[in-house]
């Protein structure tokens, strides 16, 4: 894909579209423990949870779409026992971006933190990371989608630094106990990584500013998960190993600096509004720090 | 039973032929002292299958012209896991030259029970081999993988004097407590020399919730689909082909959630729930001291309200059928916080057959007709079953074939097609 060539496009609705389609698909397909209003919660709570801080923190307009992008994620990822643990992550979720911020950003993501403080809190809140399934069409259709969205939002290079390191200590693993290439293979072939790589380690807002800080950071993150799977012996691995390592951003952002990513400027290299024709990308300095446009500060 | 990083593991296998033949190897986390392992109570277990088998809820039509309804639930019972292995005895020198180390051995109840460390898996199959174990080809290389993972081995096989002392006719089943945050099932090695799928069921007690599997995707068994009467007859044959037919359906990679449900009550109960004793002789040791009324009764109330029930015990059974090419790595396994019930159960629904002289058993009728040509075609669905074969068996209302499409004949309007 042309990468110089932006569209006015905000790229979340994008990711709100193919989050969407993997709830109906998850829900009336793969059948998935939650209903209408389990779903119909969560997203109530992040855009309530949303609207509140907005107005705390007196920001001028209210981010719909990061918010619905949160309570979709959590439907996706989070099982509960009773539905108000998904508000309540929710609820956290939002607030950690307005909360937990160094620098102008957001530390964690914010569904993945959501996630880990109620998994961690609740006995009755879990991850299931074998719901998808190890059907390659669906994966591959995961991918496919998540694959439009990543490029949308510019950050690929977080994303397939995570995959390709993820898929390294798998093979490696393999090759050292002597276990035939199914084994990885099977190992990869899940939907919920799928979904993490390309929707949840590649937000742009929580993921280093540098490339290269960006395809380390991808790289840890993949290490810890294989500490969390096989150390461990923990589900959930991604998540966890990105929660853990998220506070490292920051610091790597002060060792390697690079241009902050903005909403509105859905490709690293193009202007920044609505412009549609190929510029020059304007450098690091060229933009004051923390230019957003209509997406508030979140 | 999973508690925490606690695991006690039974094992039953469900071995039919000569003892001498009969061996066993698991891969265990750690080395176990001797009162880690027991034999463990064979009817236990059986209890356990039989309280989370499967079932058929029966519910009889009220009189059309009247009120009443009954319902009773049939207890099915299944087969078990199969696991394979191989058999015989020890020398330490030999072991230790083959760089195999026997870190324990025991003799408890009828087993003979060896745990062995080795540094190469080629010395512990060299090893295994020379001690009579019928090792197949490519098991050195599950082995290698195991070892590597810091795994030890718990080799069993049958002590034929304390067997005919002990005077037990079948191999009562096997149990280990351990400690390890490892929560796993190997199947890896019983699929070496395998012909074809095995079949394997997981009974899990539990303090928080039902367990899953994390690397396969853990799937319900259909459930509360209105069946033709008929199948009361041949439960067996109709749940064997539709569990062959879901696993196809789930192309071969699944693990199907049978029964997950919170011990302090059931409804309808196709076993009464387990004893505290029996609980705990399967490794749960959460339970508080009976209460006096239990503890002379000795059994856990049937049918207590939710909630209302002591037994804080929630079960678990996964039924798993498995090989090679669709389950590449071991069974691994977590608790999650739900603890909503499920059972898989099959309803069937007995049509009125007494007096049927009001103005409302005209209605029942068509409603009855209509309820049987769909109950045909959901049999036909879960079973993959020869729709014409499905409808000869039948009890239809009107005594015809079931072929709501063909027009009925003068006579058969009158006598019915049979």
């Amino acid at each position: 894909m042309d990468t110089t060539r932006a569209t006015s496009l905000d790229p979340r609705l994008y990711q709100i579209a193919t989050l969407s389609a993997l709830v109906v698909l998850g829900t009336l397909l793969l059948r998935f423990p939650i209903g209408t209003p389990q779903i119909a919660l969560s997203l109530a709570a992040a855009v309530v949870a949303q609207a509140i801080c907005s107005r705390v923190w007196l920001l001028p307009t209210l981010d719909v779409k990061s918010a619905l992008i949160s309570g979709l994620s959590l439907s996706l990822l989070l099982r509960v026992d009773s539905p108000w643990l998904v508000a309540a992550a929710a609820a956290i979720a939002i607030g950690s971006k307005f909360l937990l911020r160094w620098n102008g950003k957001h530390v964690f993501n914010p569904t993945a933190f959501g996630i880990a403080v109620v998994v961690a809190c609740s006995e009755r809140a879990w991850i299931s990371p074998a719901q998808w399934g190890s059907g390659l069409t669906v994966a591959f259709l995961v991918a496919c989608l998540g694959g439009l969205v990543v490029n949308r939002a510019a950050r690929s290079d977080v994303a397939y630094a995570f995959a390709a390191t993820h898929a390294l200590i798998l093979f490696a693993r393999a090759a050292w106990l002597g276990d035939p290439w199914t084994i990885p293979l099977h190992q990869l072939q899940s939907g919920s990584l799928l979904l993490f790589t390309f929707f949840m380690i590649s937000d742009p807002k929580t993921t280093p500013n540098a490339r290269i800080a960006r395809i380390l950071f991808g790289a840890m993150v993949a290490a810890g998960a294989a500490f969390v799977a096989f150390i461990l012996q923990k589900s959930g691995g991604p998540i966890w190993s990105l929660v853990a390592l998220s506070p490292l951003v920051p610091i790597l952002d002060r060792i390697l600096p690079g241009l902050r990513y903005e909403w509105t400027r859905p490709t690293a290299g193009a202007p920044v509004k609505g412009d549609k024709h190929e510029t020059p990308a304007p450098g690091p300095r060229a933009l004051p720090d923390g230019l957003t446009l209509g997406a508030g500060r979140a | 039973m999973r508690e925490e990083d606690r695991t006690v593991l039974t094992m039953s296998a469900d071995f039919k032929g000569d003892p001498r033949e009969f061996a066993m190897v698991v891969p265990v986390p750690t080395v176990l002292q001797r009162g880690q392992i027991h034999v463990g109570d064979q009817a236990a277990i059986d209890h356990l299958d039989a309280y989370t088998a499967p079932r058929l809820v029966e519910y009889f039509d009220p009189d059309p012209c009247a009120r009443v309804m009954e319902e009773r639930a049939m207890p099915m019972a299944m087969g078990r896991a199969s696991r394979d292995a191989a058999k015989s005895a020890a020398d330490a020198l030999r072991a230790r030259a083959l760089g195999v180390t026997i870190e324990a051995s025991y003799t408890v109840g009828e087993y003979d029970i060896l745990l062995l460390s080795a540094k190469q898996s080629g010395g512990l199959t060299t090893w295994l081999t020379e001690n009579g174990y019928k090792v197949p080809p490519g098991a050195s290389r599950v082995l290698r993988s195991y070892l590597r993972q810091g795994m030890k081995f718990f080799v069993a096989k049958v002590n034929l004097n304390e067997k005919s002392r002990l005077g037990f006719t079948y191999l009562r089943p096997l149990q280990m407590a351990y400690e390890s945050s490892k929560y796993m099932l190997p199947i890896r090695l019983g699929m070496v020399n395998a012909d074809g799928p095995q079949e394997l069921f997981v009974f899990a007690l539990t303090r928080t919730g039902r367990v899953e599997t994390t690397n396969y995707r853990t799937v319900r068994l259909p459930s509360d689909a209105e069946i033709p009467e008929f199948v009361q007859e041949e439960f067996g044959d109709f749940y064997r082909d539709m569990f062959t037919r879901q696993v196809l359906r789930q192309s071969g990679e699944a693990v199907f959630l049978e029964y997950a449900w919170d011990m302090a009550w059931c409804d309808p109960c196709a076993a009464d729930p387990l004893s505290r004793e029996e609980l705990r002789g399967l490794g749960v040791t959460w339970l508080d001291p009976p209460s006096g009324d239990e503890a002379a009764g000795g059994r856990a109330v049937r049918r207590a309200p939710p909630g209302g029930g002591a037994q804080n015990v929630f079960v678990t059974r996964l039924h798993v059928r498995y090989d090679a090419k669709h389950f590449p790595e071991d069974l691994t396994l977590h608790e999650t916080g739900d603890r909503s019930n499920f059972q898989g159960r099959f309803v069937i629904r007995h049509a009125w057959k007494g007096d049927r002289d009001c103005p409302g058993a005209a209605e029942y009728r068509r409603a009855l007709r209509r309820r049987q040509a769909k109950e045909a075609e959901t049999l036909a669905d879960l079973t993959g079953w020869d729709m014409d074969t499905i409808r000869r068996k039948m009890r239809w209302e009107d005594g015809g074939d079931g072929d709501p499409d063909r027009p009925r004949s003068w006579w058969e309007r009158i006598w019915g097609s049979r």
